[in-house]
């Protein structure tokens, strides 16, 4: 469905190990002592899928919401394209976003926008130059992308859970991030659709070659979409590996998640 | 109580440092006119009917109410004045403010609060669109300029409620009623009145936003947010009216 992405540049670094997102030792307290991370380290490749597992309240969240600088963290590094984002401006940072797409668990439609206006939106804060006709063309662009063109009349309140999530989507990707954080992607959906969800991932990760996070309880979409797994427990990565390598691991505890 | 107060402190520190980022915020491009205009009419326009029917039943209840005692006096040609000067001085704006508050302010506290805990200001954020630039600043600045305007409009139909009022007992021709309200009527009756209606549009605009910029997760706190809105608006016209009413005597 997604249309292959022009730009070729990106294409030999796919499979490359050159780090495009790298956490270091982050900690973040809510409150007084609710401590939610306790030394989070992590390393995304470029071109790939990193799925995160872990337990509602384990912080998956908020390490991709501290990527993005939702949440600012108390302590720790950052960096994304190299850049240190806990030190950079705010236009700084807004340059970093642009190029980061996220999607949130609720799809996080404006309500009071239809589905056009809901994609046109962004894309005219960002490119100011485009006439209207070329922001309807990459409206209904990004509306086929995800098998949805037919709703661009209606209303977020007109749609199913499921199709607010893929509009969601299609907002995520007018912009043509090169990585894109995935907060809880298939939660709340039916086997159906969760599968069509995980597949439009795994699609966006073939044509257009992006680097993704992808926090979720669904072991069908992690199977389908993981390049590598990582699971938090305790404010730290507890277990790492390839969905294989974590499905016959000696930890009960990891094993788990897969029964 | 000193836990309370020192919320209450925190709250008015927050909401200053949250008013300081609109005059940061206020200055800077991109402009959104658009999105001014729209609120400009959901504000202004869509509360007309609300501000006519409130402002013609000050006008008629106010001559009503105080017609009895000028009779008693022998002032009942003062009528027209001084209904004119109590709604422009003081009634109109007032009133007119607390409707407002209670309208546009929970309005805007429901709305914003319930974008915030369904992560839609959330998701402008991380498109790099400055949510306080998009949804703040144009709010904030068509409740300063719409407030004004919706208090000319209820003076206007006040007047005109006043006009009724005197002709349920008397026979007064609207001619010479309004001429006895231009004859008792100084710029410096409307000068001052005009100039506090902008603050209580801007409060109004800004303790909504305040409120619901800031609600925490959870939909309870969009209802919290709108009632806090209403509650914290109406007090503030409150202090502004006095510290309004206190500058103008000292100066004129």
């Amino acid at each position: 469905m997604i249309k292959e992405e022009k730009n070729t540049e990106k294409e030999p670094k796919a499979k490359s190990k050159t780090p495009i997102i790298e956490i270091k030792n982050l900690h973040k307290t809510f409150g007084k002592n609710n401590k939610i991370l306790k030394g989070v380290n992590l390393t995304v490749n470029q071109g790939e899928d990193l799925v995160i597992l872990g337990r509602s309240g384990s912080g998956k969240s908020v390490t991709i919401k501290c990527i993005v600088g939702l949440i600012e963290p108390d302590k720790g590094e950052i960096k994304v394209f190299d850049e240190n984002v806990l030190n950079l401006s705010k236009s700084d940072l807004n340059e970093i976003r642009v190029r980061i797409g996220f999607l949130f668990q609720s799809g996080a439609l404006y309500d009071s926008m239809s589905v056009r206006e809901n994609l046109a939106f962004t894309l005219r804060k960002h490119k100011r130059d485009l006439a209207p006709e070329e922001i309807e063309a990459e409206v209904v662009e990004a509306l086929d992308n995800v098998g949805l063109s037919d709703a661009i009349n209606k209303m977020p309140s007109e749609l199913s859970g499921g199709m607010q999530k893929r509009i969601g989507l299609a907002r995520t990707l007018i912009l043509k991030p090169e990585i894109i954080l995935y907060d809880e992607p298939t939660t709340g959906l039916d086997t159906i659709t969760s599968r069509e969800i995980s597949e439009l991932i795994l699609d966006i990760k073939h044509k257009r070659k992006t680097t993704s996070i992808i926090i979720t309880h669904d072991m069908a979409c992690a199977k389908l979409t993981a390049d590598r797994i990582m699971v938090l427990k305790d404010g730290v990565i507890h277990a790492e590996g390839t969905y294989e390598e974590l499905e016959k691991s000696e930890d009960e505890w990891v094993r788990s998640f897969f029964e | 109580m000193i836990l309370t107060l020192k919320n209450t402190f925190e709250e008015i520190g927050n909401a200053t440092l949250f008013a300081k980022q609109f005059f940061k915020e206020v200055f800077v491009p991109p402009y959104e006119a658009k999105q001014f205009v729209k609120q400009c009419y959901i504000i202004g326009y869509k509360s007309l009917p609300l501000v006519a029917i409130t402002g013609f039943i000050m006008g008629l209840v106010l001559t009503l109410q105080s017609r009895p005692t000028l009779v008693k006096f022998g002032a009942e040609s003062w009528l027209p004045g001084m209904v004119a000067l109590s709604l422009i001085r003081e009634i109109a704006p007032v009133i007119t403010a607390l409707i407002c508050a209670g309208k546009i302010s929970s309005g805007i506290g429901a709305e914003l609060g319930s974008m915030k805990v369904t992560e839609q200001i959330d998701a402008m954020e991380v498109s790099a669109i400055n949510p306080y630039n998009y949804l703040v600043v144009t709010r904030i600045l068509a409740c300063t300029l719409m407030v004004p305007i919706l208090v000319f409009f209820a003076d206007a139909i006040g007047i005109v409620g006043g006009y009724i009022g005197i002709n349920i007992h008397g026979d007064v021709n609207f001619y010479r009623y309004l001429t006895q309200i231009l004859q008792s009527l100084e710029f410096l009756d409307l000068f001052p009145a005009t100039i506090k209606t902008f603050f209580f549009g801007f409060f109004i605009g800004m303790i909504g936003c305040y409120k619901g910029f800031n609600a925490s997760n959870g939909t309870e706190s969009v209802g919290k947010a709108a009632n806090s809105a209403v509650v914290t608006a109406s007090l503030a016209i409150f202090i502004i009216d006095m510290v309004a009413v206190q500058i103008t005597d000292l100066f004129f």
